[in-house]
């Protein structure tokens, strides 16, 4: 074995035109970030206040980032996708042939899910369900910076394989056999294995947190029936990580030593059985769709309830669905592979488990009608990405329900029809979710509101385009085409596949949208500005904070006597009132063994992809080394003095009780 | 209402799909296929009956209860109705209910597993996915093709299926249900032509870089005599595929032409679907793989699937 493992030269796809204008682009964009930060000398405080920081609002928006950056990433993909079948149509083979569009395929799947969607999710449950139940930080602190450096260098490994080597040319799912070292000899699938494995360590040490932080660092009076209806979602969402990504941990170290160790668990020959692999991946991936789409039914609550004026209808209902959803979620993953050949009564079984999930999901939707019902529906960005969410969504969740009857899938499996279903759900759902949600506490976490115009053009860009890019692959399914396809000879495809082309430019118009909306409410930040801390009038304690939130979150961890928390202080005149004195706070400090571990793992990962056996040993031990130091580390807190917070509260509370009389 | 607009065109495009488009799984020519086109449409409308008030009422509410008409009732701290409670758990409970016992029904009445009854009797055809082309072994007749598949019309073939490598979906879209072919395991499929018709087939699992090419024509002829001509021709044009030559074949290649085999060596299909029980010596030692088989065939009389067959005469064979 070499010093270097398996890596020579031509791991380079320099033969491939778009990668290399792709990696000149990538190089010329990162030397520009790194000369304006050194000019700016940006160096010490994205090191002190970000990279760093324990705080998890802070760790919040860089989860936010990072999800913004993949969904670039994975959005390029899905452009690359369908203008690819939207050219090689008639026989013609188009421009990425299988050795390179399968690649893209997986990474769109990959990190659309588990680099876009699990990020987003994160950042927003970090921001605001600390501040929701009335906390001042989450219960690990360390941990929860350790846990996003974790998910980074996910990412980061996943953007390496665009340079080195390959990426996985598998599909999302990686299915063995063919994911086996016989038909997939390259890295490609090393890099998704290490990939997954390290993210989703992330992501499991994040859902411990926050449950702990949930059961544990409660404000007084609030309890478990008077936590915020985000919160609640989360929570189960929690539970569902904790449950299900261990499963997603097993399955890929089996694989792993499938193809490192040569043993047997999916391979065709020797005892392997490719369908464990197929029933392990999807008792976790099912569950992870739910652990994707609950916390968004959270936000869409707060958000209805919020813009109607109201409380939300049914609360107990929503939590009661909410976990009868979780539950559920975790006996109806056979319906991934009806067509498997299990007994009909198997089938039914799953099928009939599969539909019970529309009940729950039904009641959600009619519980935010009626929310809706006698409100007065101010009609902003958060309210309308709500609204197309539940038109969409009720589309998908009815294409969903069809999916799960056995006899309809055995002619719908895995045709474009399946695609059409879950990005209905799954954007509908989710996507719109966090687009609302971030719409919704952007002036929280950064102080200044987002500009109106620009979010609504976004808005209407997406559901528009989100229309004509997947109606048409519902057709095209009940047309007889299957998924993953490279190219086609099909006449009567063909002005399908263009307009789902069209949809997808549609929502990039959007996605553009998004971007000339941040700008231009970055520049009109001072008119935007949010100094009151509550500018939705809302109902729940994040927004009892100022915008954004003090390192503390609260002066005063406030009593909680009601679902509406904020909303029953400010009838009571609890609102906005400065103490005469305080008393310290005790905080973490930031520290730098997250970001250390976070680089010397993706390190280890690295070489694992590549067999470079000595430098995983020193990657490996570097992290341990690194996590040790910490362990010992005595200097891990501070106080803040009570001349600062009454300094800040004195500000913040006349601005609020000013802001209440305009 | 742009959206309410969006979703008619929508709907519209479904309904012309259900109606017209040639060619797809709504457009079926044989029973498993217009059994699974009428389900689809029975779910799809029963689910409509929830569906359809809910984008109304969403699009209503939030029109009528928009906050610049202020006239309307305003009841901020509303927010239980033990009534509305019971209406929207009890209106998807009904749904489900009803569609429950279809899936249930239909489930069992189209297991792919189940020979059709009233039709006559089948004929076997045996599958074997490589990559990346469709080997069909016609065991009855002593022939083989590759990338074309021809059955009578009017008569129910019963597919055997395996795999060679990795896992594709043999897929008929007009004639009805898919299954899997996983190497190592037998699937099994039922599926009838009501007319004479050449039809597209497909493999409906991604399985690498030839995939895309993965087609074949499935041609029901007109009547019994034209498949016994078809066999004749084939049979009279000699070409012996052995075991040898299914290990060439099985080397991979895209968009393979169609080849037609005159001869097949004996249990082929068996010896590929129990070249994995054997233990690494492998291939060639046919005494060994026959006395499985026999094991394997004692297996299948016990349990009514045999997909796994294959797993559990391994056990068998190595008591």
């Amino acid at each position: 074995m070499s010093f270097l493992g398996k890596i020579t030269m031509d791991a380079i796809p320099l033969h491939d035109p778009i990668l290399v204008v792709t990696m000149i682009g990538i190089a010329i964009g990162g030397l520009v970030l790194l000369g304006l930060i050194t000019k700016y000398k940006k160096w010490g405080i994205l090191w002190r206040d970000w990279i760093t920081s324990v705080d998890h609002k802070r760790l919040g928006i860089m989860y936010i980032i990072l999800a913004l950056i993949m969904l670039f990433r994975g959005f390029s993909d899905a452009i690359l996708m369908r203008s690819q079948l939207a050219l090689a149509t008639n026989g013609s083979p188009g421009y990425l042939p299988p050795e390179h569009y399968d690649q893209i395929f997986t990474a769109h799947g990959v990190i659309m899910i588990i680099f876009m969607a699990m990020p987003f999710m994160v950042g927003l449950m970090n921001i605001i369900l600390p501040l929701q139940i009335g906390a001042r930080d989450v219960a690990f602190p360390f941990l929860n910076n350790l846990s996003f450096w974790l998910t980074a260098s996910g990412a980061i490994l996943m953007n390496i394989s665009l340079v080195f080597g390959e990426f996985a040319k598998t599909g999302w799912v990686a299915y063995p056999p063919l994911s086996e070292l016989t038909f997939s000899p390259g890295v490609g699938v090393d890099y998704y294995i290490w990939a997954l494995q390290i993210s989703g360590l992330g992501t499991l040490l994040t859902s411990v947190n926050f449950l702990v932080t949930v059961f544990k660092m409660r404000a007084p009076g609030m309890t478990l029936m008077k936590m915020p209806i985000f919160t609640w979602t989360c929570t189960w969402a929690n539970i569902l990580i904790a449950a299900s990504f261990p499963i997603l941990t097993a399955v890929l170290a089996m694989l792993t030593l499938d193809r490192y160790m040569d043993f047997h668990f999916f391979t065709n020959d020797l005892g392997g059985n490719s369908m464990m692999y197929i029933n392990l991946f999807w008792a976790w991936g099912h569950p992870e769709v739910y652990i994707l789409v609950l916390p968004a039914f959270g936000i869409f609550s707060e958000i209805i309830s919020t813009f109607t004026g109201k409380r939300l209808f049914g609360y107990k209902s929503m939590i009661y669905a909410s976990g009868a959803i979780s539950i559920l979620g975790f006996i109806v993953w056979l319906h991934h592979f009806f067509t498997m050949g299990s007994s009909a009564n198997v089938n039914a079984f799953f099928g009939v488990m599969t539909m019970i999930i529309a009940v729950p999901t039904g009641v959600k939707l009619f519980n935010w009608l009626f929310t809706i019902y006698r409100g007065r529906l101010r009609i902003t960005v958060p309210v309308l990405w709500t609204l197309g969410f539940m038109v969409t969504f009720t589309i998908g969740g009815m294409t969903g329900v069809l999916l799960a009857i056995p006899g309809a899938d055995y002619v719908l499996h895995n045709s474009l029809f399946l695609i059409a279903h879950f990005h209905n759900t799954i954007i509908g759902g989710a996507v719109f979710g966090y687009l609302a949600g971030f719409s919704f506490w952007f002036p929280k976490a950064m102080g200044f509101k987002l500009n109106e115009k620009w979010g609504k053009v976004s808005f209407w860009c997406w559901i528009v385009g989100f229309f004509v890019a997947f109606m048409p692959l519902y057709v095209l399914g009940f047309l007889g085409m299957t998924r993953r396809l490279n190219h086609t000879n099909t006449p009567e495809w063909n002005f399908w596949l263009y307009l789902a082309a069209v949809g997808a430019i549609i929502i990039m118009f959007g996605i553009i949208a998004q971007v000339i909306q941040l700008y231009v409410s970055f520049r009109d930040r001072e008119a935007l500005d949010d100094k009151t801390g509550d500018p939705w009038n809302g109902h729940t304690l994040e927004w009892a904070s100022t915008s954004p939130p003090q390192a503390y979150n609260f002066a005063v961890i406030p009593h909680v006597d009601d679902i509406d928390a904020w909303t029953d202080m400010k009838e009571k005149g609890q609102a906005y009132v400065t103490k005469a004195s305080y008393s310290p706070i005790h905080m973490p400090k930031n520290t730098s063994a997250g970001v250390l571990m976070g680089a010397t793992l993706t390190i280890f990962c690295f070489a694992m992809v590549w067999h470079i056996w000595w430098l995983a040993g020193a990657g490996l031990i570097g992290a341990i080394a690194v996590f040790i130091q910490r362990c010992y580390c005595n200097d891990v807190d501070y106080y803040v003095q009570p001349d600062e917070i009454l300094e800040t509260e004195k500000a913040f509370n006349l601005s609020g009780r000013e802001g209440v009389k305009a | 209402m742009l959206i309410r607009n969006l979703c008619n065109i929508a709907l519209a495009s479904i309904v012309l799909t259900l109606s017209g488009c040639k060619g797809g799984v709504l457009d079926p020519k044989g029973q498993i296929g217009y059994d699974e086109k009428n389900l689809i449409i029975i779910a799809t409308v029963l689910m409509l009956l929830v569906v359809i008030p809910v984008i109304v009422m969403t699009l209503y509410f939030a029109w009528k209860y928009r906050d610049s008409r202020t006239h309307e009732i305003y009841a901020p701290k509303w927010a239980h109705s033990t009534k509305i409670e019971a209406i929207v758990w009890a209106v998807p409970i009904l749904i489900v209910l009803v569609l429950g016992v279809i899936t249930w029904e239909s489930t069992h009445r189209l297991d792919p597993y189940k020979p059709l009854e009233g039709k006559g009797e089948h004929i076997t055809v045996e599958v074997v996915s490589l990559n990346w082309k469709w080997l069909f072994i016609y065991p009855e007749q002593g022939i083989a093709t590759v990338n074309e598949l021809v059955f009578p019309a009017n008569v129910p073939v019963e597919f055997k299926i395996t795999s060679e490598s990795t896992m594709n979906s043999f897929f008929i879209p007009q004639l009805g249900s898919q299954i899997y072919s996983m190497a190592g395991m037998q699937t099994k499929l039922h599926l009838i032509a009501d007319e004479p018709g050449t039809f597209k087939g497909i493999s409906a699992n991604y399985s690498g870089a030839g995939f895309s090419g993965m087609k074949f024509n499935a041609i029901a002829t007109p009547t019994q005599a034209n498949f016994d001509d078809w066999v004749s021709n084939i049979k009279a044009q000699g070409n012996t595929l052995t075991k040898d030559g299914y290990y060439e074949l099985a080397e991979p290649t895209e968009n393979h032409p169609v080849t037609y085999y005159g001869n097949v060596e004996d249990d082929l299909f068996h010896t590929i679907l129990m070249k994995f029980m054997v233990h690494m010596s492998g291939k060639n030692d046919i005494s060994e793989m026959k006395g499985m088989e026999h094991k394997m065939d004692e297996h299948k009389d016990h349990s009514g699937h045999s997909d796994h067959s294959a797993h559990s005469s391994h056990t068998q064979g190595e008591e």
